[in-house]
């Protein structure tokens, strides 16, 4: 599992894909952060970045998940790694862990931004980091949807369009699910519901609920992973 | 050292592998040989742990891949049909990159020197795998499969799209790998197996068609081929010696083509070399043999031998049961 997550994490940058996603990703949270907290015209507020963070995500991040698993597919590297001694999990684990290492890092040095606020005034603190784990979280998730629906195909393009719809739905799904008016599909819309999760860290909690909610939501998609290549080495 | 039991493997409807058993003994090399499309890259994938038969399952130094496939694949050294490489790397990067993957515990400078000598990439060790030609990415392929020493060595096609030269220095180095490994070879041609393998198995259609010793195999596709002779001597004369010579089947008259001798043409009994007896006898009669060639079957006509065979041997069984 070590090996092919140092070997991953090193393709990143080996291909421009890595310094794209950096780059990308430090210039327009850049943008979104001086647009809604530091300029004086600003007229939103912090939890607007972080909606802004969101959709920036739903841009960016299929972008490290796409190669994942359809670049090895289409190329038939997968075989060295599948007949190697290394668990199915230690494989998939590996290879979502490099793409996590690669997001953490980023997103790591982009929060530095917020250490401007606290020259320009005293923001509140509890509500900033809450903030940041719950993006952190939620960041998470979607890797492990975008390296599932790299798995379902050889082609990193489709992967990379599957994920950002995907990712896109689930973010609307919550302004749509109140709209609904059958009860049990508003439930389950709900459920999916990125942003009603995570509003209790909007109100600087630290909710535990959510929290395993995030988890549970990359754990459910790493596992999918996991049966897409257990499946396809029975069909 | 590698037993393959009863493995039928479906892709939907269509069977790629059908209840396919034999067995491959320490330290032989086993050539797998088959048309395209006959089941031999899925029956490696099989035994490699990349692909799950749909029914039965196959034992690498008595470990089942299906119950402890992390073991077994330890003892599995495998060069895919198509080498798994990652064009971005180096050579270096690459199988240091294989040597973490396989949780190698020899040392890894010493480990990987040795192999490069072996399958001879020292000088391109260096180079990103893109640059290489054809020749030396199958030969990093095969570096690959040897890091860690594997018992098992397993090859899939790996002269394809290779030039002759290449073709030459490849088939050389897997014999020598065969000294201290057991290796399977598939290839869909007769003479690479003919030239490395101590045993052949032949499947077409995903069915066993053949398992024999090399020579044995050999003699029972071309001990019957057809030979042309070129014989001076009265035409009449000689082809009544020659259709009595033992081990003929036929023989025929092809024509005068130089100008003192005549061609014959001559079909042998299966597994029997008539040259000698046919040299025998013309010498006896003081008629000189000037020319003698083999007319080359190829795979085709081989297959067709094989299961033809076959078709008669299960025919003769049925028709034995019914009678007793
Ligand atoms: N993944 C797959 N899905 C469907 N059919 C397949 C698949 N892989 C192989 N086949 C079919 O199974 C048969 C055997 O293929 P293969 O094992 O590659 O043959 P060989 O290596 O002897 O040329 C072929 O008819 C091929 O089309
Ligand atoms: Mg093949």
């Amino acid at each position: 599992m070590i090996a092919i997550y140092k070997r991953e994490l090193k393709a990143y940058f080996l291909t421009p894909i890595g310094y794209i996603f950096c780059g990308m990703y430090l210039a327009v949270s850049g943008l979104a952060f001086a647009d809604t907290t530091l300029l004086e015209q600003s007229t939103s507020s912090l939890p607007t970045y972080f909606l802004y963070m969101m959709a920036i995500f739903a841009i960016l991040i299929p972008l490290l998940t796409m190669k994942l698993f359809a670049e090895d597919r289409k190329s038939r590297t997968e075989q060295v790694l599948l007949t190697a001694p290394v668990s199915l999990t230690g494989m998939i684990m590996g290879k979502y862990f490099a793409a996590l290492t690669v997001f953490a890092a980023t997103f790591l040095v982009n929060s530095f931004n917020f250490v401007l606020l606290f020259q320009y005034g005293s923001p509140n603190t509890a509500s900033i980091f809450s903030n940041i784990l719950g993006l952190f979280l939620i960041g998470c998730a979607f890797i492990a949807i975008g390296a599932f629906l790299s798995a379902l195909t050889e082609n990193q393009l489709i992967a990379a369009v599957t994920s950002i719809g995907s990712i896109a739905a689930i973010l609307v799904v919550s302004f749509v699910a109140d709209k609904i008016g059958v009860q049990w599909v508003r439930v389950v819309l709900k459920w999916f519901s990125i942003i009603n999760r995570y509003a209790p860290f909007t109100n600087q909690q630290l909710d535990i609920t959510a929290i395993v909610y995030f988890f549970s939501l990359s754990a459910v998609f790493l596992f999918l992973t996991v049966r897409v290549y257990e499946k396809r080495r029975w069909s | 050292m590698i037993e393959i039991l009863n493995v039928s493997k479906n892709f939907g409807d269509k069977k790629a592998v059908s209840d396919l058993s034999f067995n491959v003994v320490e330290g032989e090399i086993l050539g797998f040989l088959g048309p395209n499309g006959a089941g031999k890259s899925t029956t490696m994938n099989i035994i490699t742990g990349y692909l799950s038969a749909s029914s039965g399952t196959a034992k690498i130094d008595g470990i089942d891949i299906l119950d402890n496939p992390t073991e077994a694949k330890r003892k599995i050294g495998f060069l895919p049909e198509i080498p798994p490489l990652y064009p971005e790397m180096t050579v270096k990067e690459y199988l240091s990159f294989i040597y973490d993957l396989k949780d190698c515990r020899f040392p890894r400078e010493q480990h990987l020197k040795e192999i490069c000598d072996v399958v001879k990439i020292g000088d391109v060790y260096k180079r990103m795998i893109k640059n290489l030609s054809k020749g030396y990415r199958q030969r990093v392929g095969i570096a690959q499969a040897l890091i860690g020493n594997p018992k098992v060595l397993i090859f899939d096609e790996p002269t394809i799209g290779l030039d002759p030269k290449q073709i030459i220095e490849i088939r050389n180095l897997i014999k020598m790998l065969g000294r201290e490994h057991t290796v399977i070879l598939s290839t869909h041609i007769l003479p690479e197996v003919q030239a490395v393998c101590d045993r052949i198995v032949v499947i077409n259609k995903g069915k066993l068609v053949a398992n024999e010793k090399t020579e044995d195999l050999i003699l029972a596709v071309e001990g019957s081929r057809k030979l042309v002779a070129k014989i001076v001597g009265p035409e009449a004369d000689v082809l009544k010696m020659l259709k009595a010579t033992g081990g003929v089947r036929y023989a025929e008259i092809l024509g005068k083509r130089d100008t003192d001798s005549i061609s014959y043409l001559i079909e042998s009994e299966d597994k029997v070399d008539v040259r000698k007896s046919l040299f025998y006898s013309l010498a006896k009669n003081g008629w000189p043999l000037v020319g003698l060639e083999g007319m080359e079957l190829n795979l085709e006509d081989i297959f067709i031998r094989l299961i033809d065979k076959e078709k008669n041997e299960q025919g003769k069984r049925k028709r034995g049961l019914k009678q007793g």
